[in-house]
């Protein structure tokens, strides 16, 4: 079963006050390609403020990879945002601790314990410090779309 | 005391992204050490049911500590790297014990 991003998934630039306003406008995006169910952006959000999502990566800078339930889903998906100016995000598995996060991978997910070899290469991207900048800086959705695709099993 | 398969819990918010990756790296730290253990992945709410048959959990959840008997490892490492030497470290010497 493939995953879907294509380019309509890749938003870049967003304007958002917070990570919330950032979680909203990604959530209703994949709501209107039609991968996930009205009570997704809902979810999402609910699901971010207990179990965070922002990674610290090596660079310095900051991912995050919101998600929710799979019930929320009708058909999986990955939306990947760039932010014009960066957002915070409370750091996974530390309340305490903000990270200031510049780009995500929004991940609609269909089937529990699956697309292990997609979540291990999407770990990958976010341990390598020149793939984490060429998407920070690359402004073509096509190439963005053909790397990710390239890097990520399973996704088309 | 009956020697047995450590049981590792290995848990997220959903029990599905974060948790599968972690999972497979304690399985490697596992295999790579010869210890043998048994991982069981889920939700952060389902690590009570297990709470009695656990050595060790992994988790990438903000987690109460005083709650559990077993230790805890922070997971994240396994996520992005920083930190992984260490985090990894931790889980060998819990489990070798």
């Amino acid at each position: 079963m493939s995953i879907t991003l294509n380019q309509d998934l890749i938003l870049l630039d967003v304007e958002a006050g917070s990570q919330y306003e950032l979680l909203s406008i990604a959530a209703d995006n994949l709501h209107k390609q039609g991968f996930v169910k009205d009570s997704y952006r809902e979810a999402v959000i609910a699901r971010e403020k207990v179990f965070a999502t922002g990674l610290p990566t090596m660079n310095g800078g900051g991912v995050a990879i919101p998600h929710t339930d799979i019930e929320h889903v009708e058909q999986a998906a990955i939306s990947f945002c760039t932010l014009k100016s960066p957002v915070e995000f409370v750091v996974m598995g530390d309340e305490n601790s903000r990270v200031s996060v510049s780009m995500i991978f929004m991940l609609a997910l269909k089937e529990a314990h699956s697309q292990i070899e997609m979540l291990q290469e999407l770990m990958g991207i976010l341990q390598d410090e020149e793939a984490l900048e060429y998407l920070k800086g690359e402004t073509d959705k096509e190439s963005i779309c053909r790397f990710l695709q390239g890097r990520l099993p399973d996704v088309a | 005391m009956a020697a047995g398969k450590k049981v590792v819990l290995v848990a997220c918010g959903t029990g599905i992204a974060t948790s599968t990756v972690v999972n497979k790296a304690v399985e490697k730290i596992a295999k790579e050490n010869n210890l043998q253990v048994e991982i069981i992945q889920c939700k952060m709410m389902e690590v009570p049911g297990y709470a009695d048959r656990a050595s060790l959990l992994v988790t990438t959840t903000v987690v109460d500590k005083d709650k559990y008997s077993f230790p805890i490892v922070n997971g994240r490492p396994f996520l992005t790297g920083v930190g992984k030497a260490k985090a990894e470290q931790e889980i060998r010497d819990y489990l070798a014990n």
